[in-house]
């Protein structure tokens, strides 16, 4: 039988220590909506996601109150846009169909405005690049991913040159706030839950649930438990905790998919913070004994915190998979915001961290005047780390239009509040206007 | 069906009172009670059988809440198996 503590401690992890599941995520396939023109497309893609997510949003509330726990956001990804609509044409209005449905079915956001271009692009994949900036900018809630590099084709210099300027172009149109709904990955995976980057990749079944987890005021609290105790005993208390928060999580997902008739996919083992204190990934750092996010030995809490949490994560749950790790996205994460505020954390520490941790460079903010070269060239970095270190990357970068560093873009909610970022002078135009294809890496003599 | 009842808050007379009487109208068996005050905060917890009730976890929560509102206690009724997922293999 449950004893008390465990009771008491359950019931204070969601009421004092922000545990939430961050995200149910029903991923539909949208190949059997494939039509001869862009308007057949966009009315099969509204009907599809409209019968099989209507019941979402009312299933997630009610799973939600059984438990006692929060669901935080209840989402839609989808096949590649990129894909559905290649034969018809059409891309902005399949993007518009997929908002409407969205807002009928009352989810926060849906998720597979995308394509995955990592060695070449067909001429219908370059027509949908060109339409993300006035197709993300006309709608509200659809998220658009572009994966332009893997550790198996190398990098699409080419993409990551377009993908600098639709960036710029997106920022321009919609005074930055549009550049929060777009990602550029390398190696991207097929069953994330998490937005912007979630999609429903072609070797995934025709409705399935994700679920990701979260809780980094939950591995706060249990940390400040063990002060002063050594570095073994903080892998093994991050280890436990993510075990205890995952457990929550494979709970909701079974039951979400078999009270809307889909399959279990995943549970995300990401620790996801928010912009309130007391939900945040760099306060787990510090906790560790930083005494700010940036300081030297940044990187190694970090490595450490999502080794733990993978580890304790995958024994709590029969199917692991999505990103899973922690987050470090600047605008969502006080600790993150202050440290910036302080300039104890450059995008250069930032980039370091990424190395070890899943996603990357994630809600940065840069001056508005940054060119677009500047940003392809921050994401080829970011693929290259992603690419050689066989591991998911990404880069979500706003330029922050009329602001210059050290000022702030709100985005409100849970996008929180981002400082303009310092990026380095130097221009890297001549690489990265040379095109082509930087090749897959050599996994032998490794170093 | 098993579920678990938390009341949380200042100590005062009539909780156990004011608790088990919404139970008893919802038709739900009170399988066992424990309570104990940490710091001169009040917690109580209420193992119950919900199988005869006519309501839904989420429906008492409703109802639950506005009694503790009325109380000043936070009150509310979760499926045990959120407990048993986290603290049991």
């Amino acid at each position: 039988m449950l004893n008390k503590n465990e009771i008491v401690e359950t019931v204070k992890m969601i009421d004092s220590q922000n545990l939430d599941v961050r995200t149910i995520t029903m991923a539909l396939s949208l190949f059997d909506c494939i039509s001869e023109s862009g308007k057949k497309t966009a009315d099969k893609v509204y009907e599809k996601i409209v019968r099989k997510a209507g019941n979402l949003v009312a299933t997630g509330e009610e799973i939600a109150a059984r438990y006692g726990v929060p669901i935080v956001n209840k989402r839609v990804s989808v096949t590649p846009v990129s894909l559905i609509g290649m034969a018809s044409g059409g891309y902005k209005e399949i993007a518009l169909a997929m908002d409407r449905a969205a807002s009928e079915t009352g989810i926060d956001f849906i998720g597979g405005y995308s394509a995955l271009v990592q060695k070449d692009m067909t001429d219908g994949e370059r027509v949908f690049l060109d339409t993300i900036p006035e197709a993300i900018n006309a709608t509200e809630k659809v998220c658009c991913s572009v994966n332009v590099a893997s550790t198996k084709s190398g990098m699409n210099l080419d993409a990551i040159e377009v993908m600098g300027r639709k960036i710029t172009e997106l920022a321009r149109l919609s005074n930055s706030f549009g550049c929060g709904k777009v990602v550029v990955f390398a190696n991207a995976v097929e069953d994330n839950p998490f937005m912007a980057g979630a999609f429903n990749g072609c070797g995934e079944g025709d409705a399935v649930i994700n679920v990701g987890v979260s809780g980094p005021g939950v591995v706060k609290c249990a940390l400040e438990q063990v002060r002063g105790a050594d570095i073994n005993t903080v892998a093994e208390t991050v280890k436990k905790t993510a075990f205890k928060i995952t457990r929550v999580g494979q709970l909701v997902a079974r039951e979400a998919a078999k009270k809307l008739g889909a399959k279990f996919g995943i549970v995300d083992l990401s620790l996801a913070p928010t912009p309130i204190v007391g939900d945040s990934v760099a306060h787990i750092l510090e906790e560790m004994g930083l005494e700010s996010v940036g300081a030297a030995g940044t990187t190694a809490c970090l490595a450490l915190l999502n080794d733990a949490v993978k580890k304790g994560g995958v024994m709590a749950s029969d199917s692991v998979g999505g990103l899973s790790g922690a987050f470090i996205p600047v605008s969502e994460d006080i600790g993150m915001i202050n440290a910036v505020r302080r300039g104890a954390l450059s995008l250069e520490k930032l980039e370091a961290m990424t190395a070890v941790c899943s996603v990357g460079l994630d809600m940065i903010a840069v001056p508005g005047d940054t060119p677009s070269e500047v940003i392809s060239a921050l994401i080829a970095d970011e693929c290259a780390i992603g690419v050689i270190n066989n591991k998911t990357t990404a880069v979500r970068i706003i330029p922050a239009i009329g602001k210059k560093v050290g000022d702030e873009v709100d985005f409100g909610g849970l996008l929180g509040t981002a400082p303009v970022m310092n990026v380095s002078a130097f221009s890297p135009k001549a690489f990265i206007e040379r095109g082509g294809h930087i090749p897959a890496p050599i996994h032998s003599n490794r170093n | 069906m098993k579920a678990i009842v938390t009341v949380l808050g200042h100590d005062r007379i009539g909780i156990i009172k004011e608790v088990s009487d919404s139970l008893a109208s919802f038709n739900v068996n009170i399988e066992d009670i424990s309570q104990t005050l940490m710091q001169n905060y009040f917690v109580m917890i209420m193992m119950t059988d919900v199988s005869s009730s006519s309501y839904s976890i989420a429906e008492m929560n409703v109802r639950l809440k506005e009694v503790g509102k009325r109380l000043g206690m936070d009150i509310r009724m979760q499926h045990e198996d959120i407990f048993n997922c986290m603290h049991r293999i």
